[in-house]
């Protein structure tokens, strides 16, 4: 079904007789169809050379595993082959323009990649005396200093694992505020364009989410908000710059009018490199922000993952941060603290969110990109990004329905809909056909405020020629959607696959290779 | 660009950014940019400063072990195709991660035991108490049994998380003595939505869940099992052959390394008919408008970006690069490789303990183990693991460490032998150990 001779030649295989374009083995030149592992390994080849094992007693009482497990190995020269092949089906930022809102697709240094790699960072266990890890801690140290510093902000957890996780941070840091003043309050308000994220994190931590309204205008209806504030309100989930690509311009007065009637504001960061070095969100007075170290500060997305999620948090809820953080000592040591002297040192914390202290693999990374570019670097970031989404949003708003173009400039991404696209023709088409142009489509369908939502970001990384060459084509198949043409209903016609049949798998669901465990 | 924007100077653009709230030049305090040879220059400083694993005799495990990493597994995820990649919401063009991620779950649910995995959690503790909140999804019970065996870390996870959720947590700290298989079996009750044990514990003593197993399904909870060590795997039974229901883990030894802590790999699996409670990010396979087979994202209704507030987790992301690390280690070593790591491991671990146990006043707390175990030192632990330390040998981890405030467990030393420790690396640790306890 991959391919019809995907195992090659076999003695009792006879002629092949191939019609037009086909091939023998259904690759297509460089494009090579790939086999699973369990279709080309078995259980007995191995691609590691290991020592023999000395003559040593069993200790494994009853448990000796005698059943088969059913890996497949692969030799290495195989292995290398299997991946890089495999690689080679995927789209990245490093082969072009990769213009998903929200996602921030910039580029990743390698100088980051060089320094994590370092064995002195790499090499070291979580649980090693802390006269031995004084340079990591360090970077730990050094890392949550600068955070602050660019956010105007009193503190900054530093464990949470991704953004969702660092949502779930100050979530509870929110709720445990509430417990100590002894308040139940029970509501959340999120506005509707908020990340799925927002809602699902304040459910679980027990709230209710009510919507917040917006205006014409795509920015939070401040006078809603206000009236809807009272005493069941625990606080404000807040996106700034918003997931319209808009900057919310009464986030002060919001925050003002919440601490009033006593709740607390969370703005979810994850479009901080619209701002970073220009905007400190501590003056805006939010209580606790999480950072996508890999949006803001250029740590990999690794095809998703992992992440990292610094939360940085106001004086008001400083106190009960999270377990472990590292402490400078009066004799300019570092050390963790942790649960055994949290009654001494953070008496209210919420407690751990992670078995040790976070992503050190993108704390080196983020900390690399932060001291390269520097405070003028930073800010340069945000200008860049704001300019080059500016410039996507102006080029194309004569072909794209560009639903709050009239307000005046975006910030980091530009916001269209599928507005005057033919009968039967959606976002959905314009993404397939972007991708025989040769460019990851942008963000679909996302925020849910408007229709058919397309969300570009650009990011500071694009030259002005990228981005007209991606002008081009984006206006190319925005004209063809409004024009109803047929063959973009079927694209991506030059992709490693066509389009999949998303509702098949959902419906039949195989989510692991069922073939036999001895077998290959 | 301005011109076509309409706009005079990039400052315009931030119109909608009060006067007030905008920053009159760079943020005060940060330095200016820096060459790349000078940024290298600032982490080489700082990276001295550690003793990394691989310069000295290196013997700590609880949770995070020293594997040796195939030199081709770390250039394969360099591939920018991988390492620059986003989540694959478009199939067409991110196959390869796709057909990785598919690849990787079918390696961790046989490894498991298991019918099916996820795409991969943060991990090993996160995904811990994933577990805990989908099993009470599934009972629709609000009591969880925690083993005396379980990292304490993952037990100090879960507690923050139940603190919210409202659900009851039952826990106890271990004794040296033997595990607490009889609490765990005793505690079950028609309110229990599940019983989490870690195979092998974090003493390192493995134990057959079979029992366990019978009593959990006899009053209708789920058995959880958490393997801190997927190494072991390779050498003892599969906890999803002896019953449990979910199997979670922390993958961190297979690819990815120690990495003071993270980015580490959750893993977790669980039987076809709970597939719909699970959390995390699902690959599975299908075909295209061809009938090629190729695979996609599934089952995305019980996730954050469909379900919103009704969500079964918050979770947005999964460990994905960790995850193509983890699976390219495990495509390697196959099952042959796998097993002779296993037996490998073993075999060192086993000389270690009876050599180290001969010392004066030191003996073994385990009966059973694979490749870690724990020892009962004739003075405090914690600071005899400092006093090696200083002696150039990273020897263990005291159970002070682990459990500050449990007087009887001071004296407790877990030690982890792997393949990467030499016979020359036992010699230190025995010489300096017997120089310390003198």
């Amino acid at each position: 079904m991959n391919a019809p001779n995907a195992a090659g030649w076999r003695p009792e295989m006879g002629e092949t007789h191939l019609a037009g374009d086909e091939t023998f083995t259904g690759n297509r030149a460089l494009m090579l169809e790939e086999r699973l592992i369990f279709e080309i390994g078995d259980a007995t080849t191995t691609g590691v050379d290991l020592d023999v094992a000395p003559a040593a007693p069993s200790l494994l009482g009853s448990l000796a595993r005698s059943a088969p497990i059913g890996l497949p190995g692969l030799s290495e020269p195989e292995t290398v082959r299997h991946y890089t092949r495999l690689s080679r089906q995927n789209y990245a930022i490093d082969l072009g323009l990769f213009p998903l809102g929200s996602c921030t697709m910039k580029h990743n240094p390698r100088l980051n990649e060089a320094v994590a790699r370092m064995k002195g960072f790499k090499d070291v266990h979580p649980l090693q005396p802390r006269d031995t890890v004084q340079g990591a801690l360090a970077v730990i140290d050094e890392l949550a200093h600068w955070l602050v510093t660019l956010t105007g902000m009193d503190s900054v957890a530093m464990s949470p694992k991704a953004g969702a996780h660092g949502e779930l941070c100050g979530i509870l840091a929110i709720k445990a505020a509430l417990e100590a003043r002894g308040e139940d309050r029970k509501v959340i308000l999120v506005p509707e364009s908020a990340h799925g994220t927002n809602p699902a994190t304040a459910a679980f931590a027990g709230f209710s989410v009510e919507n917040i309204p917006a205006t014409d205008a795509g920015r939070v209806d401040l006078a809603a908000l206000k009236a809807r504030l009272g005493p069941d309100v625990a606080g404000v989930m807040i996106t700034n710059p918003n997931t319209c690509g808009l900057f919310e311009p009464d986030l002060k007065a919001i925050s003002d009018a919440v601490h009033a009637a006593g709740g607390y504001v969370y703005c979810d960061g994850a479009n901080f490199n619209a701002i970073v070095g220009k905007v400190r969100p501590g003056d805006l007075g939010v209580d606790a922000m999480h950072i996508n170290l890999h949006k803001t500060f250029s740590t990999p997305h690794g095809g998703g993952g992992p992440g990292s999620g610094p939360v940085v948090l106001s004086a008001a809820l400083s106190p009960f941060a999270p377990l472990p953080y590292v402490k400078r000592e009066a004799d300019g040591s570092l050390r963790l603290v942790e649960e055994e002297t949290a009654a001494e040192d953070q008496p209210d914390s919420f407690g751990r969110m992670v078995a040790f202290h976070g992503q050190m693999g993108m704390f080196t990374r983020a900390l690399a990109y932060i001291l390269s570019h520097g405070a003028d670097g930073l800010k340069q970031v945000a200008e860049d990004a704001v300019l080059n989404a500016n410039y996507v949003l102006r080029s194309l708003e004569g072909v794209l329905d560009a639903p709050f173009g009239h307000s005046g400039p975006c910030m980091h991404e530009a916001l269209f809909t599928d507005d005057g696209f033919a009968e039967g023709f959606s976002t959905l088409d314009v993404a397939k056909g972007l991708i025989d142009e040769g460019f990851h489509p942008m963000t679909v369908y996302f925020p849910l405020v408007v229709h058919g939502a397309m969300l570009v970001e650009p990011t500071e990384t694009e030259s002005k020629a990228a981005l007209d060459q991606f002008i081009g084509a984006l206006r190319s198949v925005a004209l063809r959607a409004k024009q109803g043409d047929p063959a973009l209903k079927s694209a991506p016609h030059f992709a490693p696959r066509r389009r999949l049949d998303e509702t098949l798998a959902a419906r039949k669901p195989v989510l692991a290779w069922k073939g036999d465990k001895t077998e290959g | 660009m301005l011109g076509v924007i309409g706009a005079a100077t990039v400052d315009d653009l931030f119109v909608d950014v009060p006067a007030t709230a905008r920053l009159p030049g760079p943020v005060p305090g940060l330095p200016l940019h820096a060459s790349e040879m000078a940024v290298e220059r600032h982490f080489a400083t700082l990276a001295r400063k550690n003793k990394a694993a691989s310069d000295h005799p290196f013997f700590l495990g609880a949770g995070a072990y020293k594997h040796h990493v195939p030199a081709s597994v770390d250039h394969l995820i360099q591939r920018g195709e991988f390492l620059t990649a986003y989540t694959p919401y478009q199939p067409e063009i991110a196959q390869g991660t796709l057909q990785v991620l598919f690849e990787f779950q079918t390696q961790v649910a046989r490894l498991f035991g298991c019918d099916v995995a996820n795409a991969s959690m943060y991990d090993g503790s996160t995904a811990c108490w994933e577990a805990i909140g989908m099993a009470g999804r599934i009972t629709r019970r609000k009591k969880a049994v925690l083993s005396s065996g379980l990292h304490p870390h993952y037990v100090s996870v879960a507690k923050t998380m139940a603190r919210f959720t409202g659900d009851q947590l039952d826990t106890a700290t271990p004794g040296l003595g033997g595990t607490d298989m009889d609490r765990l079996i005793g505690a079950i009750d028609a309110e229990t939505s599940c019983v989490v044990v870690q195979y092998p514990d974090v003493l390192g003593r493995i134990e057959d869940l079979s029992a366990l197993s019978a009593a959990c399904q006899a009053a209708g909870a789920l058995l959880i099992a958490v393997v801190t060590e997927p190494v072991a795997l390779g050498a003892i039974k599969a906890p999803g052959e002896m019953g449990a229901d979910i199997v979670v883990g922390e993958g961190q030894s297979l690819g990815v390394g120690l990495q003071f802590g993270g980015p580490y790999i959750g893993l977790f699996a669980t039987r076809d008919k709970y597939v719909r409670q699970m959390p995390g990010r699902l690959c599975g396979e299908t075909v295209d408008a061809n009938g090629k087979r190729g695979y996609v994202l599934t089952l995305s209704t019980r996730e954050q970006h469909i379900r919103r507030e009704k969500a079964t987790s918050n979770i947005c992301t999964n460990s994905g690069l960790c995850a193509l690390a983890f699976s390219i280690h495990m495509t390697l070593l196959g099952e042959r490789g796998l097993r002779d790591l296993a037996a490998l491991n073993h075999a060192k671990a086993v000389l270690a303990a009876q050599r180290l146990a001969k010392l004066p006043g030191v003996c073994l707390v385990n009966e059973s183990f694979f490749n870690e175990f724990t020892l009962v030192l004739p003075k405090p632990a914690r600071a005899v693991v400092h006093e090696l330390a200083a002696k150039g040998v990273l020897g263990g981890v005291s159970l002070g460490r682990l459990y500050p405030d449990v007087a009887e467990l001071e004296h407790g030393l877990v030690i982890a032998v792997t393949e990467v420790v030499s016979e020359g690396d036992i010699d230190a640790l025995e010489a300096a150990l017997k120089e310390v306890l003198a």
